[in-house]
């Protein structure tokens, strides 16, 4: 119990199924020309950051190479190929849950300052900016308001126009002058994501860095246009290398490309990739492949169809042939879905006895009769499967779920019951059977009951824990109260 | 009401299924020994030593290769009695009960042909009875010539008595009637009749049929209270003398009542049901008290333990 709750608070596995969050799939195309030479591209990717999180990542390209480089500052997804000519197109795919939870990863480094190519011209005008911000500011930050005040200023001052001129944009100059004035920061590109779009192209932005009194370092996103800090809500921090964002070497023209998709997907998603990056639960469920994780999925419910099996029987007595022949079935109509399986069931146990009653005459071993009466069963099933189908009902089809075994053993036992002890002991016992079996149904295919027995793993010793008190448990049964009360009430 | 109160059951010390096998056949009967009950071959084999007549054993049947000669051990009898050696709740037992001409016929009067016995003991071999569907044996027994003293009241079928035996203590039981419902066999769950019999006396209390109470054999409309079980002090000693032999506490003796040779262990169930306490309209627990009060080292033997139980657990009608 307490491990169930403390899933739901360290990790905000939610309690119910029915909560959705926000992904965003980003593809980024690459579009450039071969020159018929061998062909290396390099494409910054997303690095872990504030309001996303990381679900997934892969790459579309026929006939090359791929492998995703994880460097430390800047991952990155590298195609190669030998030979490639004429017109290129890379994708690369990227899932983003948005998720509040997540932080940026703690900055353990100042970027490096870089050295500016030095020119009398204009070193002046910038060291006049900058003693001027210097005076008006206290740190980085207020430091980078002050430039930015200056050059978004309706009527800029000498210094600032002279600069202008010289550099091929706002943001240059920026960059520039925070590099001359020594404060670290680091061109970005940036992501504005909008549900739907295509053709996008990264914004050009700058991270300013400053250490506070705590001597940790904090970052914030300033554009050229604005006085102030960018809020970072809708943005995604594509390109934090410091380099370019792509990186081609035999190919020209090159050009790259975004595009987005908005979508509300389930809300465990990305919460299981955040797990993933904790070592104590790289032993969890979730860290399985897909496929097995599905399998999972079907067999953590068993314990609570045991459980309804074990209540059945300890606290209300209903009999059923085959102890746990019910959770077998209800698995079954957990994949045909209800009134299939039921049909589906009825029908098969009812042909199999009347066949089964001939055999009966036939003075056959057991494992024998049991084999004829399995292969029996098969050859229904692809009966009733192709019948169906020929009828326009692809619901049949979903017969061949049943446990073939099982069933050719419920078949026999059924048989063998009606031999001695009457139709009626059948009829009771096979739907006493029938009844938990539907119930289990119930039980297992209930989104809430699947979604809470999956990802809370600690649920699986509760029921156990029911299980064993229930297996300690001397009161009467429920139906013995009805068998007993002519005992009780004589005087 | 459809059901009746737990607490009233309790108060009239009726013991439930769960309490059964959880404080009782869990506590007081080791797993080891259930071989020598399940096996009813075992059985017969141990009560010999221990001197507890038991039916006469006519043949066993291990392989498949001797079913095809069965006639032999079959053949110059009044009537047999084939059973699987484990099997459970009277499944697979084929009685039958005249032979005329190389002819078989069951108790009912349907005559059944050799190759249908042969048919049912390749069942058994194959252990289609047996309580896990394990390989089985054919036990093949001489029929019981059932005393007069049940004529009228029982259709079709010996009637037996189910004695429970605690700690070697007779506690309770119980005759079991057959009846055209239960097609000659003599469980209750069938439609066989119940009636609880005096452990001090030997006579009838109170009969149900299906759980419910009746008061005359539906076949032969006998009055059931005027049962009296003959022989009934030996029979009792015989059912009690079965905890040495098999040192299962909590054990369910089936008695039968032959013609010439008295009281005999016709089978063993290490775990015998609840009915018996309808049949008794008596809640069992109160006397499994009483004997668990008395500790391990009361010292009784046989006789004496039977003494006390008939000084304790008389009912006086």
């Amino acid at each position: 119990m307490a491990l169930t709750i403390q899933r739901h608070m360290t990790f905000d596995v939610p309690w119910l199924p029915g909560k959705t969050v926000t992904i965003w799939n980003v593809d980024a195309k690459i579009v450039f020309q071969a020159k018929g030479k061998p062909v290396l591209a390099k494409l910054t990717t997303p690095m872990t950051q504030s309001g996303y999180t990381q679900i997934s990542q892969n790459a579309t390209s026929p006939g090359y190479g791929l492998s995703f480089i994880n460097q430390k500052s800047s991952p990155q997804t590298q195609w190669s190929i030998r030979k490639a000519t004429g017109k290129q197109t890379l994708y690369y795919h990227i899932q983003l849950g948005v998720m509040d939870k997540q932080s940026d990863l703690p900055i353990t480094q100042m970027p490096s300052i870089e050295e500016q190519a030095k020119s009398n011209r204009g070193a002046l005008a910038s060291k006049a900016i900058i003693a001027v911000a210097n005076e008006t500011s206290a740190d980085a930050n207020s430091f980078t308001t002050e430039l930015l005040k200056m050059l978004n200023a309706k009527n800029k001052n000498q210094n600032i126009s002279t600069l202008i001129s010289r550099k091929k944009s706002k943001i240059e100059l920026l960059t520039f002058l925070l590099n001359e004035a020594k404060i670290p920061n680091k061109r970005v590109g940036v992501l504005r994501l909008k549900d739907g779009r295509r053709n996008q192209h990264l914004i050009q932005m700058i991270e300013v860095y400053q250490k506070n009194s705590n001597n940790v370092i904090t970052k914030k996103l300033y554009d050229a246009d604005h006085i102030q800090s960018v809020d970072r809500t809708g943005l995604l921090i594509w390109d934090e290398s410091n380099r370019s964002l792509l990186d081609i070497t035999g190919g020209y023209k090159s050009k790259v490309s975004f595009a987005m998709i908005k979508e509300d997907a389930h809300a465990l998603a990305p919460i299981i990739q955040n797990i993933k990056h904790n070592q104590l639960f790289d032993f969890s469920i979730h860290s399985l492949l897909i496929e097995d994780q599905a399998l999972f999925k079907g067999i953590l419910m068993i314990p609570l169809g045991v459980l309804i099996v074990v209540i059945m029987r300890i606290l209300i007595g209903i009999g059923t042939s085959g102890t746990f022949m019910p959770v077998l079935i209800a698995m079954a109509f957990v994949q045909t879905s209800l009134i299939t399986g039921l049909i589906g069931f009825i029908l098969i146990v009812g042909v199999g006895l009347v066949i089964r009653s001939y055999l009966s005459q036939l003075n056959l071993l057991l494992v024998s009769r049991i084999s004829t009466v399995i292969i029996m069963v098969i050859l229904l099933i692809a009966l009733f499967g192709v019948l169906a189908f020929k009828l326009g009902l692809t619901e049949g089809l979903k017969m061949t779920f049943f446990p073939m075994i099982i069933l050719s053993w419920t078949i026999e036992r059924m048989s063998v019951l009606w031999e001695e002890e009457g139709p009626k002991e059948v009829l009771t016992q096979g739907g006493g059977s029938l009844l938990i079996a539907v119930l289990t149904y119930f039980a297992m295919s209930n989104d809430i009951m699947r979604h809470l027995m999956f990802n809370f793993i600690g649920l699986q010793f509760v029921v156990m824990s029911f299980v064993l008190s229930l297996g300690t448990y001397t009161g009467y049964r429920l139906l013995e109260l009805r068998r007993f009360k002519p005992l009780a009430d004589k005087e | 009401m459809f059901f009746t109160s737990p607490f009233k059951l309790k108060s009239k010390g009726v013991m439930g299924m769960n309490q059964r096998n959880c404080a009782y056949i869990n506590r007081y009967n080791p797993r080891e020994f259930y071989p020598l009950v399940d096996n009813k071959l075992k059985t017969k084999l141990i009560a010999k030593e221990a001197n507890i007549t038991t039916p006469a054993l006519l043949g066993v049947i291990t392989m498949q290769a001797q079913v095809a000669h069965i006639e032999q051990y079959i053949k110059n009898d009044k009537g047999f009695v084939i059973k699987p050696a484990k099997g459970s709740g009277g499944k697979g037992i084929l009685v039958i009960t005249k032979i005329e001409q190389g002819r078989y016929y069951k108790s009912n009067g349907k005559e059944v042909e050799i190759s249908e016995i042969q048919r049912h003991v390749t069942n058994i071999l194959s252990g289609l009875f047996s309580l896990c569907g394990s390989i089985d044996v054919a036990i093949v027994e001489a029929l019981i010539q059932f005393d007069n003293a049940f004529e009228g009241f029982s259709f079709e079928g010996v009637p037996d008595i189910r004695v429970i035996v605690f700690m070697g203590f007779p506690i309770m039981a119980m005759m079991r009637l057959s009846t055209a419902a239960s097609d000659g066999k003599a469980n209750l769950h069938q439609g066989a009749i119940g009636v609880g019999i005096d452990i001090t006396t030997g006579k009838a209390i109170n009969a149900v049929q299906f759980d419910l109470p009746v008061s005359h054999h539906p076949d032969t409309n006998k009055v059931l209270r005027e049962l009296q079980v003959p022989k009934w002090s030996r029979l009792i000693r015989l059912a009690a003398s079965c905890y040495e032999m098999c040192n299962l506490g909590y054990l369910g003796a089936d008695m039968v009542l032959d013609k010439e040779h008295g009281p005999m262990l016709l089978e063993l169930n290490a775990r015998p049901g609840l009915a018996i306490q309808i049949a008794n309209s008596q809640g069992i627990l109160t006397r499994l008290k009483l004997i668990e009060s008395l500790g391990k080292e009361h010292n009784m033997n046989i006789d004496e333990r039977v003494v006390f139980s008939k000084k304790n657990f008389s009912i006086q009608p």
